[in-house]
């Protein structure tokens, strides 16, 4: 397992190297520079602030060199400055990064809550009249946007005041049922489409798995069927549900952006469009970048829970 | 041997009626919508649907009518998913299958940048392209397709590898057969049942990327009328006119969900492993 987990933590590398190769080139791509865009057009600079101007924006050198400047900077922490307000963007990105984290992680936990039990529900009665819903049902949930399932909620739920306490964002460590309160719809409105996902992935592969041999042994030998179905049956087709749920943290990460912006929630995401709508490069680049790194850890965990849940995956690299 | 299949399968034949329905929709809105869709009447802003005034799903804040508008939407929707996944497919089948063919440094490389493209979330990297491409109608295309690109490869990747071991592969090989002849004659065509499963539910995804892009106000920009648009510009008034957000999201919705039992559908029919198991 040592080995294995060694070989993961060395792949995260070039990936990430490849991310911020992306993430730096393709700002380089936006015709004029960031330097061009804060001066804007009326404003003039004597050739000597020019001078000091572009030094401070790092546009006197070559931009290989300003590549691994920048690279440079963001591994020990420094992102830059905003061009419209001149902070320093990490501070206001780790102050947003707690509300999307956990965002994501109660519509991930609220994902797995309604999908694992329809989904088991729906394979052990296959093909009959609830398992077909659950199955229209489970499409449904894929086909709605996140963003259009939050606007209906705030429609519907302004008129019922108090369930969406409206107002700033309470953090959880200081009012925690405030703070659940507050992210509960948001959570379902992202979560929604996933719980979706998990359902059809533990429909087919409880499917699967309800087939195999060992099943019929455990069933002949007069186990009773909860504990069939719990402890023999569940416990191996949870394996795909891990891997997908996994991989699409990142996808719960990525609905937070819109679903903040309905909600009018101060996160990351928000934080982004802003930075989007204002041209503000420095923050969009810090945010794509923080981002991706989050997305490919998430990832590499999923597959070290894999690992851990499914020996074969730990063998299969002994042997190699 | 497929296409009677399909029309067995109930789930898949009812997503293609609804692909057709929209079809239909876009050919009769190119000959006639029931209100120009970018007329604005000042003495009809938000009016409720009814049968009586013409508007049967309302108006919006600009006194436009809402199906008209939807209407001549499903054309945008339909095209940049299609071109879209158009783009995003042939790229990521060409790489993918290349890289399965060849292996080795070819496989590693290509699969690389696959690997990279796909460390960001699809909705973030749809953003950041157009943040960086600007946004229009064209560029809402590039960013999807680029999205889809890594998924493609992986996918064609993955069956060609697992077919380029076979015995008429071998066969094709010794009858002299050259390496394009075989990847392009033999493998891809063998390899396309994962292929279609993912262009259908590609499909779909497109749709809702492409409105949430424009809901974002960085996709398809008013005054052409796109759901995700409409939808963007309904948010100020939708707690007046329920209906303006309503119809546009319920169009979104059922022709996802078209593509979606069109895909589940075929992944039926096609995945014998799957096959067995229903």
């Amino acid at each position: 397992m040592g080995r294995y987990v060694v070989r993961r933590l060395l792949s995260l590398i070039p990936v990430l190297f490849g991310v911020s190769l992306i993430v730096f080139f393709l700002v380089r791509l936006i015709p004029g520079t960031a330097l061009e865009m804060y001066l804007g057009t009326q404003v003039e600079a004597t050739p000597e602030q020019m001078e000091e101007l572009k030094r401070i924006f790092g546009e006197d050198k070559p931009v290989p060199i300003l590549y691994l400047e920048w690279l440079g900077d963001i591994l020990r922490g420094d992102f830059g400055y905003s061009l419209r307000t001149g902070r320093m963007v990490l501070p206001d990105i780790l102050s947003r990064l707690p509300l999307s984290l956990e965002l994501t992680l109660f519509s991930l936990i609220l994902a797995l809550l309604i999908g694992i039990p329809l989904g088991i529900a729906s394979s052990l009665r296959q093909n009959s009249f609830g398992d077909f819903v659950s199955r229209i049902g489970g499409l449904l949930g894929l086909s709605l946007p996140q963003f259009w399932l939050a606007a209906l909620m705030v429609m519907v739920f302004s008129r019922f005041r108090g369930w969406i306490p409206m107002g700033n964002y309470v953090s959880f460590f200081d009012s925690p049922l405030q703070n659940i309160k507050m992210l509960f719809f948001p959570s379902l409105a992202i979560g929604i489409g996933f719980a979706a996902v998990v359902m059809r992935y533990t429909r087919n592969s409880m499917l699967e798995v309800l087939q195999m041999d060992y099943i019929r042994t455990a069933k002949a030998k007069g186990l009773k069927k909860p504990s069939v179905i719990y402890f023999h049956a569940l416990k191996n087709a949870i394996l795909p549900v891990i891997t997908v749920t996994g991989f699409n943290a990142g996808y719960l990460l990525g609905g937070a952006i819109v679903i903040e912006e309905v909600f009018a929630l101060p996160g990351m995401g928000r934080l982004a469009l802003y930075a989007i709508y204002q041209r503000d490069y420095p923050i969009i680049q810090a945010v794509v970048m923080v981002i991706a790194t989050l997305f490919v850890v998430v990832n590499l965990i999923t597959d070290l829970v894999y690992a851990l849940a499914d020996p074969r995956i730990r063998l299969d690299d002994v042997v190699r | 041997m497929t296409v009677p299949r399909l029309f067995k399968n109930g789930i898949a034949v009812t997503g293609l009626v609804i692909i057709v329905l929209y079809v239909l929709i876009i050919i009769v809105s190119f000959f006639w919508l029931p209100f120009d869709p970018s007329e604005m009447n000042s003495q009809r802003l938000l009016e409720a649907p009814s049968f009586t005034s013409g508007h049967l799903f309302g108006t919006d804040e600009f006194g436009r009518d809402i199906l008209s508008r939807i209407m001549k939407g499903t054309t945008v929707s339909l095209v940049i998913s299609i071109a879209a996944t158009a783009l995003g497919a042939s790229f990521g089948i060409l790489m993918g299958i290349w890289a399965g063919y060849l292996g080795g440094r070819w496989d590693n490389g290509i699969m690389r940048i696959a690997d990279v493209l796909f460390s960001f979330p699809s909705l973030l990297l749809a953003i950041f392209v157009m943040a960086i491409l600007g946004e229009n109608t064209y560029n809402v295309i590039i960013a999807i397709g680029i999205v889809y690109i890594p998924q493609f490869a992986r996918i064609s990747r993955g069956s060609i590898i697992a077919l380029k071991s076979n015995e008429f592969v071998r066969a094709a090989r010794s009858n002299g057969a050259g390496r394009t002849y075989i990847l392009f004659r033999h493998l891809l065509p063998n390899s396309m049942a994962p292929i279609i499963v993912q262009i259908s539910l590609s499909l779909s995804v497109a749709i809702l990327l492409e409105s949430a892009l424009s809901f974002l106000g960085l996709g398809v920009q008013p005054p052409e009328p796109s759901w995700g648009n409409m939808l963007s510009s309904a948010r100020k008034v939708m707690m007046l006119a329920p209906w303006t957000a309503i119809y546009p999201g319920l169009a979104i919705v059922t022709l996802v969900l078209g593509f979606n039992l069109l895909g589940d559908g075929l992944r039926d029919i096609l995945d014998p492993r799957l096959r067995n198991v229903r």
